[in-house]
């Protein structure tokens, strides 16, 4: 692991010569594919009058602004504590039930939001089963006699949205306490370090980046969550873009304060990344020694377990069980809905389209940033995460206009040139789908392989350049085999991701194509969740492969401490 | 545009997946906010009878945007959806186009459709009051009464920017100005006993809780809760309530709200979209549209469900829809300005 003060002199990878090469070529066509929904947006933008804004400065912004931040807040702290205090654990210790929390402690990635807000709040609900059950154990009467939390509260949303997104900060730090040079750890050990100041003062500020992109992921998902805010009654910027345009029937609004959200989401992106801008870490990138993990026993060892049980038990059992039942009772009454399968596939294969497509963007992006010569290489690391930071729903409505001006340039051209209609070519077909979904997930893929990318220390890539080794090769023979597991962490996240995703879904999909995703919602939107509940389950079971997959990936190898 | 931009679009076309090339069939395109499992049924009568393929999108938000994208190419020949907000929104930004048709002038009242045939409701549904059965002995009130101080910390009620209660706020705004309004939405407030949240089932389920006593809430929910069509679990919450017929304090009747349905003005499949428009006026159509949800037919003479029945009569509040519409956005902006949903 090397910190330096000027990271050009010594680590800074060998960079081409000073050309255009097809990398920059296809780069420059991933910006173009990033910036086609914030195209969209400006040209709703422009068109509207801005009449809303005195109302929306004085009524609507402030509280909306600060109830998102407040949310961030709390949903930073939760995920930053419970996926690096887990990471933490499971790294460094052995204590009873490791080897399945290890993997377990990814599962609520299968677990959409909007399920999540669901299940808790009828779980929870003063008519519910714990309420239920605590008032019996009291002898009480009234609901109003036992006090309960409020779970449709801001407080309720941290607690939920940090449970359910913990894993996007859980596996890379784990990863990254895995790898970190054990010599640095037990440096500090030696010298007499205890445990908590070892984790404070050295696995910590080591594992920062690691833990501010897993952490910004998850409050890119927070921020953009519509299901369950919209659900639990709280009023974010989110749900203040969405009234604009849904009650107020003004998309052109609706479209100003997205941007205006978009610009202060990158602008906190930029000040994390000037933050660390004179860190460089950089992983030996070998596994074959590893600080020994420490034993733990009695207390100890049941406390650690516990403080990993905790997070897949709220974030993954209580709402998959409460799936299980409620399907269980819809199967009893009805059996399977006969269209299951049907809605398996499509939600299996747009979302495996979108992976393949998320991941080969991904590459591009990643190695335009550790070899392009072009000034703009940073930039474009940036802006492929644009997707992420804007509500699904606005993106889709944002790559509508584009996409669908395309579409209409095509079949023009077509009618004029061939005298024939080409009809929607992307809109019509599942393409624009998918597009879509990369657009949305392309900061998972790009930041996953970047991150994979840069523990390989550019050393390598001299050595491998003096031996005259050119790009193709490096890629194949050096990088490949190392890049695996990160690609493979990073396909798999877009694929989950994609499983859950509803707006965009809902928005741009062709006829008579129905997801898992968008069944649900269908029936959760009329009410029947009973019937909705099967398809639910399903989102989380094809989830689970995916993700149990991922771990299988992500831990494999020499990195698997005793225990 | 990517590469693999092209690619998709290329093998789109060699699979014939686009509508274009898929239109010579006889088929009829429907773009629907309204939920598949309601319509389904409905459109499978349809192709039975006539032969004519029912291609669906199941669409929320975003459905007028769609077909203003996708432009004179757009596949849609019918835009349906709920809300009359929605179907007047289609038709300011020029989406929808006029159909004069005897069959559909008739069975539909003028005041529920569009006089220029723009378009035209197919069920309605009342903005009623959900009360306890034990706890609440009125049998009659008004939407104003909601605001009295003597149910302080009893009252329950989804998001205010909810279009149910921004309509119910507009026509509110029509009939009593809009100082008024703000003066009863601000005692409705006072008297919430838990945050403006949820959905309308919500208001019955926690009657039951105890944590209210009364809520204004749609109609249909109470027959899919009674019915157990939403589960065991929410007949009880159907059952702990009872259904009040509200009025305005005027005494004109309750407010109701449509679902509806428009011809897109670039519909390629003109014909069968009228073919289906007819038929879903008929007799056979409107009863099973309005049974599906529970709704109250717009026809003279369908028949509504006996659990709707129940409620009483329905008598509409006489004040047309495109006059409440008119205060729609001001209802939006009054929410936020009385901090309603915080």
């Amino acid at each position: 692991m090397t910190t330096t003060a000027d990271p050009e002199a010594t680590t800074r990878p060998l960079r081409r010569p000073a050309s255009v090469g097809g990398l920059d070529i296809l780069s420059l066509l991933v910006v173009l594919l990033v910036l086609t929904p914030v195209g969209g947006l400006v040209y709703f933008a422009v068109q509207g009058s801005g009449d809303l804004w005195p109302h929306l400065l004085r009524n609507v912004i402030p509280t909306a602004l600060w109830t998102s931040l407040l949310l961030l807040a709390g949903v930073g702290v939760m995920v930053a504590a419970i996926g690096v205090g887990a990471a933490w654990l499971i790294a460094g210790y052995v204590f009873p039930g490791r080897r399945i929390l290890e993997w377990a402690l990814l599962l609520p990635l299968s677990v959409p939001t909007y399920i999540l807000a669901y299940a808790y709040l009828d779980v929870m609900h003063p008519v519910g089963p714990v309420q239920t059950a605590l008032r019996a154990l009291f002898g009480l009467d009234s609901p109003q006699d036992l006090w309960f939390p409020e779970i449709r509260s801001l407080g309720g949303a941290i607690f939920l949205l940090g449970f359910v997104l913990y894993p996007y900060v859980y596996l890379p730090a784990r990863a990254l306490f895995m790898m970190q040079s054990p010599t640095v750890i037990e440096v500090a050990r030696t010298l007499g370090s205890g445990p908590a100041r070892t984790f404070l003062t050295v696995a910590l500020p080591l594992a920062r980046p690691a833990i501010a992109v897993g952490t910004s992921l998850a409050l890119m998902e927070a921020l953009n969550d519509i299901g369950a805010s919209e659900f639990l009654g709280v009023r974010t910027l989110t749900v203040a873009i969405y009234t604009t345009w849904v009650t107020r029937s003004s998309i052109e609004g609706a479209a100003q304060i997205a941007l205006l959200m978009l610009i202060v989401v990158f602008a906190l992106v930029v000040v994390e990344r000037i933050g660390r801008r004179h860190q460089r870490f950089v992983g030996r990138g070998g596994r074959q020694h590893q600080a020994a993990p420490v034993h733990l026993a009695g207390g100890r060892a049941a406390l650690a377990c516990l403080a990993c049980v905790a997070p897949v038990a709220i974030g993954f059992m209580v709402p998959t069980a409460y799936l299980v039942v409620e399907a269980a009772r819809r199967i009893r009454a009805f059996g399977l809905p006969a269209d299951l399968g049907t809605w398996v596939a499509n939600s299996v294969t747009s979302a495996l389209a979108a992976t393949l497509v998320a991941v080969a963007v991904g590459l591009v992006v990643a190695y335009t940033a550790r070899f392009s010569r072009a000034r703009w290489s940073g930039a474009l690391v940036r802006l492929s995460g644009i997707g992420y930071t804007v509500p699904g729903t606005v993106l889709a409505v944002g790559l509508l206009i584009p996409m669908t001006s395309l579409d209409n340039a095509v079949d023009g051209a077509a009618r004029s040139l061939l005298g024939l209609s080409t009809g929607l070519l992307l809109t019509g077909s599942g393409a624009a789908l998918v597009l879509a979904y990369v657009v949305r997930f392309l900061a998972i893929s790009s930041g996953g392989i970047e991150a994979g990318l840069a523990k390989i220390s550019p050393s390598l890539d001299s050595a491998a350049r003096c031996l005259g080794a050119g790009h193709v090769r490096l890629l194949g023979r050096i990088h490949a085999p190392m890049l695996r597991p990160a690609i493979t962490a990073a396909a798999l996240l877009v694929f989950v991701d994609c499983m859950k995703e509803l707006p965009i879904t809902l928005l741009l999909r062709p006829f008579n194509f129905e997801t898992l995703a968008t069944h649900v919602y269908g029936e959760a939107a009329r009410g029947t969740y009973e019937d909705g509940a099967v398809a639910a389950l399903m989102i989380v079971i094809v989830g689970l492969a995916p993700i149990i997959l991922l771990a299988r990936t992500s831990f494999r190898g020499g990195d698997r401490g005793p225990g | 545009m990517s590469a693999s931009t092209f690619r998709s679009a290329a093998v789109a076309v060699l699979l014939g997946l686009t509508p274009a090339v898929a239109a010579a069939a006889e088929e009829v395109n429907v773009y629907t906010s309204r939920e598949p499992a309601l319509i389904q049924p409905l459109l499978e009568v349809f192709t039975k009878e006539t032969g004519i393929t029912v291609n669906t999108i199941f669409i929320k938000d975003g459905l007028a945007q769609r077909v203003e994208a996708e432009g004179a190419n757009s596949p849609a020949d019918i835009l349906s959806v709920v809300d009359y907000g929605n179907l007047i929104e289609f038709v300011d930004r020029g989406l929808t186009q006029p159909v004069k048709q005897e069959e559909l002038d008739a069975a539909i009242p003028a005041s529920l459709r569009d006089k220029d045939g723009h378009w035209f409701a197919l069920s309605m549904r009342a903005r009623v009051i959900y009360a306890s059965k034990d706890r609440v002995t009125e049998t009659a009130l008004t939407y104003e009464d909601l605001a009295d101080p003597k149910w302080k910390g009893k009252v329950c009620i989804r998001s205010g920017q909810h279009p149910y209660n921004t309509s119910l706020i507009a026509a509110m705004i029509a009939k009593d100005g809009p100082e008024a309004a703000k003066a009863w939405l601000e005692g409705v407030k006072a008297n919430l006993a838990r945050k403006a949240g949820g959905g309308d089932r919500d208001v019955a389920r926690d009657i039951l809780a105890g944590i209210c006593d009364i809520g204004i809430a749609n109609s249909y929910y109470v027959g899919l809760m009674r019915s157990g069509a939403g589960g065991e679990e929410q007949k009880t919450w159907g059952e702990a309530i009872k259904v009040i017929m509200p009025t305005f304090k005027d005494g004109a009747g309750s407010h109701v709200n449509v679902s509806g349905i428009a011809m897109a003005k670039n519909a390629p499949n003109r014909e069968n979209a009228l073919k289906l428009l007819d038929f879903m006026v008929s007799d056979e159509a409107q009863k099973l549209y309005a049974e599906a949800n529970y709704e109250y037919p717009v026809k003279a003479g369908a028949p509504v469900d006996p659990i709707v029945a129940d409620f009483g009569a329905l008598k509409i509040d006489p004040l047309p829809l495109t006059e409440v519409a008119a205060h729609r956005k001001d209802a939006s902006l009054l929410v936020d300005e009385v901090g309603f949903d915080n």
